[in-house]
């Protein structure tokens, strides 16, 4: 089986988040960059996969600046095979990507396609389901697993994905309002995985200094044919309304008085 | 004239909320940029849900049957579709649920369509305010192309009021395409509580509780509020998935927010911030909760929760 992943290169969410002055884009200085973390767990839900459906290959696809080499490197780390890297300096919205990564999804024919449900940074949650449509193929999103990540199964590293038999389908149980939906999906699919899918692995230094060796391929848009001039644009960037802190009280039966009286919400 | 094509979403012949929130949304684009609304709900129970939306707006179609008995993004995107090109819609509107970011995007790439995603505001006919890094940030975003698809965060608008004169219901007929994915089973967490991003008090627990939600819950009876949680509570399999607040789980804002054993983390914020008044218990004074709460209490809530349902039950 062969399975693509992406991995985008975002903002640490230990980091803290400014506004630039001129309210362009937020303050990038002093920033910490990782891979995001819903990434983090369709890679992880990529090797168990593989390493359950031998033999199978994972790639880990990022697109951005020459930096996201870095992610792309976390990825190989964590035991990927190979690395692509479409890259582009500058904004692009998730459209853009959806189609630069459907370019790349036609030259490497994968069985499954894994993706995170949603980039921290921009927070879009789109970019899978528009891939999903570009290519015409099912979609998984919000993909989970029934058993929690203190149980057995986890502990095991049992991938949450369910193959059949014929290896034709893939089984994906999905958070969704009210509780977790289980869907059939024939390959190739595509799956964004949600926090629930697993617990990512660190990676190991042994397996860090192989992942120097391991191949990155470098693409451009262009040469893929893709216009990347976005559809959504970021025109102005600000600050969040503050919420001003209150006051402690000292006791619950003070609180009540408060919530009684004052607030009226009780 | 433009049309607003709004995107119910229902389950067995009963309209969701966030869908009237949604309207609104629409209501304020077709101020800012012209244009006439319509509806369209798709699924089973879809001609019933449509009669309830009926009493909101003059024009509301309703696609049943066969392939959109369950709500495949493959399946529900092209139907609404289908009814956006009936209606030459320049504007696809719809709840940021679940069902609403899984067909959101699917729409749009089949309208060559922009989507804006989770908006706070219309800001005018093709801006709008979406927060970002976990709502550290909030950007205007601009859809430069000719449709729009603007998925709209429920708790930044208020419910759509009634129409003086109920409106009609079409049945559109649409074809189902036949979808590579297959519905297996639905495990619904049945729960005799108000739903989470609809009720007026939620008290949310923390791993402060250790994975004790009684005293959590028992709070929640007498105020008829919801009860949610942390992402530590929903990933150690104390709590469901879908009680989860935050920026990657449920945004909630209602009168009352209650924290108990909740540190306050951004993410964990990102998902209540929005609520009219908070209130913090923790054991920890330096906690970060305590920074957007409006009354803080610091406390164990394994005594505090019990002294204050008791409280509450007094003032009934
Ligand atoms: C990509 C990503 C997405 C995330 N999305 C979300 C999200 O959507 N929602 C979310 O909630 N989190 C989310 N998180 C996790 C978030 O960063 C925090 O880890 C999480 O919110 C912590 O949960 P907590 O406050 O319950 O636990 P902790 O941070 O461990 O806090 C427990 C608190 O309980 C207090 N306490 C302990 N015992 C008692 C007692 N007896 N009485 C009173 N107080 C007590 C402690 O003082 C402490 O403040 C996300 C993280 C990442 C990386
Ligand atoms: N520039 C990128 N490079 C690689 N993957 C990306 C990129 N942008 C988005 N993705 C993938 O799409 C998912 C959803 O992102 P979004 O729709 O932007 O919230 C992310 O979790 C990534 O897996």
């Amino acid at each position: 089986m062969k399975i693509l992943v992406t991995v985008k290169r975002v903002e640490d969410y230990e980091s803290k988040i400014k506004v630039k002055p001129d309210n362009s884009w937020i303050v990038t200085e002093g920033v910490n960059y990782r891979a995001n973390p819903f990434d983090e767990i369709a890679v992880e839900e990529a090797l168990r996969v593989r390493d359950a459906n031998a033999p199978s290959e994972v790639v880990a696809v990022s697109i951005g600046s020459g930096a996201a080499q870095a992610e792309i490197r976390s990825a190989l780390a964590m035991g990927a095979d190979r690395g692509i890297l479409v890259k582009h300096d500058g904004f692009l919205d998730s459209d853009a990507v959806a189609r630069l990564l459907q370019k790349v999804v036609a030259k490497e024919a994968p069985d499954l396609v894994l993706m995170g449900k949603q980039a921290v940074d921009v927070d879009d949650n789109v970019t899978g389901q528009l891939l999903a449509e570009y290519l015409g193929w099912g979609q998984a999103t919000f993909a989970s697993k029934k058993e929690s990540l203190e149980s057995p199964e986890e502990k095991a590293k049992k991938p949450g994905l369910r193959f059949g038999a014929d290896k034709k389908t893939v089984q994906v149980a999905r958070e969704v309002d009210g509780g977790l939906e289980v869907l059939e999906v024939q390959l190739p699919a595509l799956i964004t995985v949600d926090l629930r899918l697993n617990v990512p692995r660190y990676a190991s230094l042994p397996n860090i200094m192989k992942a120097k060796k391991k191949p990155i391929e470098e693409l451009a848009p262009a040469a893929l044919g893709v216009d990347v001039s976005p559809k959504v644009k970021v025109v102005r960037v600000e600050a969040p309304p503050a919420r001003t802190a209150g006051i402690k009280v000292p006791d619950v039966a003070t609180l009540v008085k408060k919530l009684h009286e004052d607030a009226k919400v009780v | 004239m433009a049309t607003i094509l709004l995107i119910a979403e229902q389950a067995h012949g009963h309209l969701k909320k966030a869908t009237l929130s949604a309207l609104t949304a629409a209501q304020q684009l077709a101020q800012k940029g012209g244009g006439q609304i319509q509806a369209v709900v798709i699924g089973a129970g879809a001609a019933q849900s449509a009669q309830e939306l009926a009493a909101y707006l003059p024009t509301v179609h309703a696609v049943e049957g066969g392939g959109f008995e369950h709500a495949l993004a493959e399946t529900h995107a092209a139907a609404a579709v289908e009814a956006a090109k009936k209606v030459g819609a320049t504007d696809v509107v719809l709840a940021a649920t679940a069902y609403g970011k899984d067909i959101a995007p699917r729409i749009a790439a089949k309208l060559a369509a922009g989507v804006a995603s989770d908006i706070l505001a219309v800001v005018s006919a093709n801006q709008f305010k979406r927060a970002m890094w976990a709502g550290n940030a909030i950007a205007t975003v601009e859809v430069t192309t000719p449709v729009k698809v603007v998925s709209v965060r429920a708790t930044e608008f208020p419910a759509a009021q009634k129409s003086g004169s109920p409106g009609a219901v079409q049945q559109l007929g649409v074809t189902a395409p036949a979808p590579k994915t297959k519905f297996i089973e639905f495990n619904e967490v049945k729960s005799a509580r108000p739903e989470l991003t609809e009720a007026s008090v939620v008290v949310s627990g923390g791993r402060g509780t250790k994975g004790d939600f009684k005293p959590i819950e028992a709070l929640a009876d007498v105020l008829n509020a919801a009860v949610g949680a942390s992402r530590a509570v929903v990933d150690a399999g104390w709590q469901p998935n879908d009680l989860q607040v935050g920026q990657t789980g449920k945004v909630v804002a209602p009168k009352l927010y209650i924290a108990a054993g909740i540190s306050g983390a951004i993410q964990h914020l990102a998902g209540m911030k929005g609520s009219k008044t908070i209130v913090a218990i923790n054991k920890d004074a330096e906690a970060p909760i305590f920074q957007v709460a409006d009354y803080g209490l610091v406390a164990d809530l394994f005594k505090a929760l019990p002294e204050l349902t008791e409280e509450v039950k007094k003032l009934k």
